[in-house]
């Protein structure tokens, strides 16, 4: 792999070598990763369709074990706690995610979706509370002023931007400290799209945001760290500024230009 | 004429078959009812009495409305957790598994089973075994025949709501499991929630298969013409009272057991219907 | 934006909500198993009453008299005879509801699936839907009065295959118009195109392309009626002797095992035929997965 990067002080998260295999056959999706993630930071994981970034991202809540026969080799460390050791229940509360298609619950009222989390765990709070994480949190995703009559209605009414925006909410009403998002734009249109960039760009001061992403543009204007992958490999990764006016892998260089992908 | 217009009559033509005989079959359940309904009124309904002796005549329904209604009733209960489970099996736990594959064949399998095999099965297997437990000493009755109805409504209720299970989308089972829900919670607060109505259906549409079964209840509920008056109390059902009792029938009595087919055509119909409702409104 | 920072406390009930989440599963696999038990204990239970009791003289003879019967049990030996005559009786009833009820099925299949989202094609539909769920003893007493009473003046095996087609005839209608909308229309379109007449493409398009469709809704049809009982105890009585009058009483397998199980003497035949009604549902059964599953 080549590195354009300072070491990180302090990571929130740390990959150490990170393989994972489908199947039992012995095709791996990601091969020996080693990575570490800044806090309060937007880093962004790119490459073409089936290189991984996917099963990357969902490994660091380890959501992708829900697929049968998976492999996981190597560890992960959230603030130097092993994340393969830990319940989880804890982890994916403190490492919430965000999906391609936004998916607020159909049965469930605006309100509810946004305090699923804690329902889902079981956590009882206070109405006075739950109606204060439910307005934070609506207002942090700037859907507070929409929505504020309509609380007590099912959520599938939103436009797709601001159904994800409510899914945004539904994550950060939970505190985690890492927000993991799946290609959170590809479902939206041009002006959705960039109303959820600018968020991104707000919540990082409070969350550190690992965005997977198929747009280089979307790379290029919101994160500050990049991962280039390509076939399981992490080819690339650094600053994006660096790696985008000066890729170090010839790989990347005909990805950023269009060559493939 | 044109081919294609003669076609097209033919195809209209053979739709009017399906108008005839459900016209046909409410015309001539009602045309041969009527004497009974005419003689009696409505205490053919509310009334318990069934006396096919010349002279003293009298017939009521209501031991066998409610011998029917009971039986069925417990089989949907016992049904419930059996078919769900299953489904939960089939269509989540082990989905696209070989174990799944195996276990929905198997029900598929119990489905196939002619309503007299389980008859027989009920009543040399279960009634002895019932016995044994000392929870009846003759072990003929609603629960036997609640239990056998259960085992013969699980495929419908299972394969119906196993495709209901199968169909709630992947991506909210993950937003629930990436905010930390285990699967069972996933289960109980997104699948079931958004399942709902099928799963209900699906139940209903059971409810009404059990409501028409013959053979296997008139094998184990005892054939007695009373209320049932707890759960191992001997009865009889609609279906079952038509079948025994067909053979020597004729005049009133026929009449009777007619309006009784009637009566169960009609509860079944309104049953399936509020079925098919559910699942309509689901689409 | 600051962080809310209410203490959220998971560690309490974590380990306790995977507990509970492990007891559901196995609750769940459990209540399964018991679920699909039955059909295990009632095939074991055929076999082992039932094998014993096969012979070549099972599919050959006609039923035994209850003398004939009591007499071999006394004397410890095999009952003779077979259900011949039962077996006979069953293809001639089932073959005579498939002849009426086919045809007419898949042209009302064929109807409703020309006509989609018109008032009238979903009355029809609606209708095959209660159809279906009418009891199969009511369907009974509807073949009684119209055959039984006034076509054949007597217990005939028309008036047992009237019942069991109207019974099939919802189970074909459904197979032929999912079927019908699984077929790609360009293929219809094409046939049309070409100037053929309707009823040709319906014919040399539709219905070829459709054919493991159909014969999986036919075969499922066949196997759901073979077994009926309660509606032939209505409209064939039943007969001790080969009948292939349709317009006479005649015997089938079920009302045999009726028969055996209301007579002592005759009881222990119950398995044997039982295993052999259970060995045709299941092979009819197999046979429209194979074919639904090459598809």
């Amino acid at each position: 792999m080549s590195k354009n990067i300072d070491i990180i002080e302090n990571p929130v998260l740390k990959v150490e070598n990170l393989s994972i295999a489908y199947n039992k056959a012995d095709k791996y999706a990601v091969k020996d990763v080693n990575v570490t993630i800044k806090k309060n930071a937007i880093t962004a994981i790119m490459g073409p369709s089936g290189c991984g970034k996917s099963t990357m991202l969902r490994a660091i809540n380890r959501m992708h074990e829900l697929y049968p026969d998976i492999r996981t080799e190597g560890n992960i460390y959230l603030n130097g706690d092993n994340i393969m050791k830990m319940d989880t229940i804890q982890l994916r509360r403190k490492i919430g995610m965000v999906f391609q298609r936004p998916n607020p619950f159909p049965t469930m009222s605006i309100y509810d979706n946004v305090i699923a989390g804690y329902k889902l765990n079981g956590i009882r709070i206070k109405k006075s509370q739950r109606d204060d994480i439910v307005e934070r949190s609506l207002t942090d995703v700037a859907l507070w002023n929409e929505v504020k009559d309509s609380l007590h209605k099912k959520g599938t009414f939103l436009s797709g931007g601001q159904q994800q925006r409510l899914c945004i909410a539904r994550s950060i009403a939970f505190q985690p400290e890492v927000i993991l998002l799946d290609e959170p734009t590809s479902a939206l249109d041009p002006i959705a799209t960039s109303k959820v960039e600018d968020l991104l760009v707000k919540l990082k001061e409070n969350y550190t945001i690992v965005l997977v992403t198929h747009n280089m543009s979307q790379a290029a204007r919101i994160s500050e760290y990049s991962m280039f992958m390509y076939l399981g490999d992490l080819v690339e990764y650094g600053k994006t500024k660096m790696m985008f006016t000066n890729p170090r892998d010839k790989k990347t260089e005909e990805y950023l230009t269009g060559k493939f992908g | 004429m044109k081919s294609d217009t003669i076609t097209k009559y033919v195809l209209l033509l053979s739709s009017l078959v399906i108008l005839l005989v459900s016209a046909g079959m409410i015309f001539s359940l009602l045309g041969d009812a009527i004497p009974v309904f005419e003689k009696f009124g409505w205490r053919f309904i509310i009334s318990t009495d069934w006396n096919p002796t010349e002279g003293r005549e009298s017939y009521g329904a209501l031991p066998f409305i409610a011998g029917t209604l009971s039986t069925s009733l417990l089989a949907l209960i016992i049904c419930l957790p059996m078919a769900f489970s299953t489904a939960l099996f089939i269509a989540e736990y082990f989905k696209k598994s070989s174990f799944s594959t195996v276990l929905s064949s198997m029900v598929d399998l119990l489905a196939g089973v002619p309503s007299i095999v389980y008859g027989l099965w009920g009543f040399y297997t279960l009634r002895p075994f019932i016995v044994s437990l000392g929870l009846d000493s003759q072990g003929y009755g609603i629960f036997t025949s609640g239990l056998i109805l259960a085992i013969m409504i699980i495929p419908y209720a299972t394969s119906l709501s196993a495709e209901i299970i199968a169909m709630v989308p992947n991506e909210l089972k993950e937003a629930a499991y990436a905010l930390g829900a285990t699967r069972m919670e996933v289960i109980f607060n997104v699948i079931l929630p958004n399942a709902r109505s099928g799963i209900i259906a699906s139940f209903i549409l059971a409810f009404g298969r059990a409501l028409g079964e013959t053979m296997a209840v008139t094998m184990l509920i005892g054939n007695a013409n009373i209320i049932p008056t707890g759960l191992f109390s001997t009865g009889n059902s609609m279906a079952s009272v038509i079948a025994n009792q067909f053979g020597e029938a004729d005049g009133l009595k026929m009449s009777a057991l007619i309006a009784i087919g009637l009566l169960l055509f009609v509860i079944t119909g309104i049953v399936n219907a509020i079925g098919k409702l559910v699942i309509k409104k689901l689409s | 934006m600051e962080n809310i920072n209410t203490p959220i406390e998971l560690t309490k009930n974590s380990a306790f909500r995977a507990l509970k989440d492990k007891a559901f599963l196995w609750g769940v696999i459990i209540v399964s198993i018991i679920t699909i038990s039955p059909i295990v204990l009632i095939i074991g239970k055929l076999v082992w009453k039932g094998v014993s009791q096969i012979n070549l003289s099972f599919f050959t003879e006609i039923t035994p008299s209850t003398f004939e019967a009591m007499t071999a049990v006394a004397s410890g030996e095999v009952i003779p005879g077979g259900i011949v005559n039962g077996i006979l009786g069953t293809f001639l009833i089932v073959f005579l509801s498939a002849i009426i009820a086919i045809p007419v099925g898949i042209l009302i299949g064929l109807f409703l699936f020309e006509n989609q989202g018109k008032r009238y094609a979903n009355l029809i539909r609606s209708l095959s839907d209660i159809l279906q769920g009418v009891p199969s003893i009511v369907l009974g007493l509807i073949a009684y009065l119209w055959v039984v009473k006034n076509v054949t003046q007597g217990y005939s095996a028309l008036a047992g295959s009237v019942a069991l087609a109207i019974m099939m005839l919802p189970l074909i209608i459904r197979s032929t118009e999912e079927t019908m909308k699984m077929i790609p229309g360009t293929l219809k379109e094409a046939g049309l195109a070409l100037g053929v007449p309707y009823y040709k493409v319906i014919l040399k398009v539709l219905i070829p392309s459709g054919i493991s469709g159909l014969s999986t809704g036919i075969l499922l049809a066949i196997s759901r009626i073979l077994g009926e009982t309660a509606p032939l105890m209505l409209t064939t009585l039943g007969n001790p002797m080969i009948n292939w009058d349709v317009t006479a009483p005649t015997s089938a397998v079920p009302l045999l095992i009726w028969d055996f199980y209301n007579d002592p003497n005759m009881v222990d035949l119950i398995w044997s035929s039982s295993l052999f009604l259970m060995g045709f549902v299941l092979t009819l059964n197999i046979i429209s997965k194979r074919i639904a599953a090459k598809q």
